[in-house]
């Protein structure tokens, strides 16, 4: 596991893409993780009755996830020194073994002094966005 | 910070990079110990973003509370065995199109005072009679 160099990059530059998948059981086993049980994640009753198709995905899990795109090609979590992202619309996850499924794209956007780069993430669900202004600045080798 | 619950998180995030189960894994990037995930400052951010929902003198409608934003600013990951504090406050507060946005940032120290992250939640209070 290596750390890309700046070298490498150029502004332009897109990482592997990435598809990720959210079941059922996915947003159970982040809300016992993560401590954050809020009900319309787990109770369908409850979502339908704030307006939701179904249950949703934790903001967070999704926007913990869509950083792997970043994460796997650097090969070092601890080189991600910023990442932010706007919830912009809800992911609602079916009862079904399927689940819901986002597809995740990358590209570098700006290159900074100290060998670090600006990634600019995107997150589609249903051809709609998900997260948005989605974000992560990297350190990289020399 | 202990090693199992950064296994954990990292197990719910679907992840399987060996650097957060594996000690030997995490010491091979140079680090003491099991690394923890970009977005793991959730795990007790989340908790002191509640201090603010729930304090009785901003007075919010937790019910009309929506999660708008979020930004971690990492000066050094967080590890295995990190003893560590979080001090909240109240960054900025104001109002666009009949939302109120609270900015909540939460400094997360290590018990030597080095300053390990930096996390921003922006809290948005949806306005009576916006039924977006």
């Amino acid at each position: 596991m290596t750390v890309n160099s700046i070298s490498q990059v150029h502004v332009g530059f897109e990482l592997p893409p990435q598809e990720f998948v959210f079941t059922r059981a996915d947003l159970i086993r982040y809300a016992g993780a993560s401590g954050d049980f809020n009900i319309i994640h787990w109770n369908e009753r409850v979502a339908r009755e704030v307006g939701m198709p179904t249950v949703i995905v934790h903001g967070m899990l999704t926007m913990g996830t869509v950083i792997r795109i970043v994460t796997d090609w650097l090969g070092d979590p601890g080189k991600v020194i910023e990442y932010s992202a706007r919830f912009t619309r809800p992911i609602p996850v079916p009862d079904t073994d399927e689940g819901a499924s986002i597809k995740v794209t990358a590209k570098v956007t700006e290159l900074l002094k100290n060998n670090q780069a600006v990634i600019s993430i995107s997150a589609i669900h249903n051809e709609l966005t998900v997260l948005a202004k989605t974000t992560a600045i990297v350190q990289l080798a020399p | 910070m202990g090693r199992e619950k950064i296994r954990e998180f990292a197990r719910a995030l679907g992840e399987s990079a060996p650097c957060y189960f594996d000690v030997e894994s995490a010491r091979a990037l140079g680090y003491p110990d099991l690394v923890a995930p970009p977005t793991f400052a959730t795990v007790f951010t989340l908790q002191a973003g509640g201090q603010v929902i729930h304090d009785p003198e901003l007075g919010l409608d937790y019910t009309r509370v929506v999660h708008g934003e979020q930004r971690f600013v990492q000066h050094r990951p967080i590890f295995a065995g990190d003893e560590i504090t979080s001090t909240v406050s109240v960054e900025s507060i104001r109002s666009a199109a009949g939302n109120d946005m609270i900015t909540v940032k939460t400094q997360v120290h290590a018990i030597d005072g080095e300053l390990v992250s930096t996390v921003y939640t922006l809290l948005v209070s949806r306005g009576v009679g916006d039924a977006s």
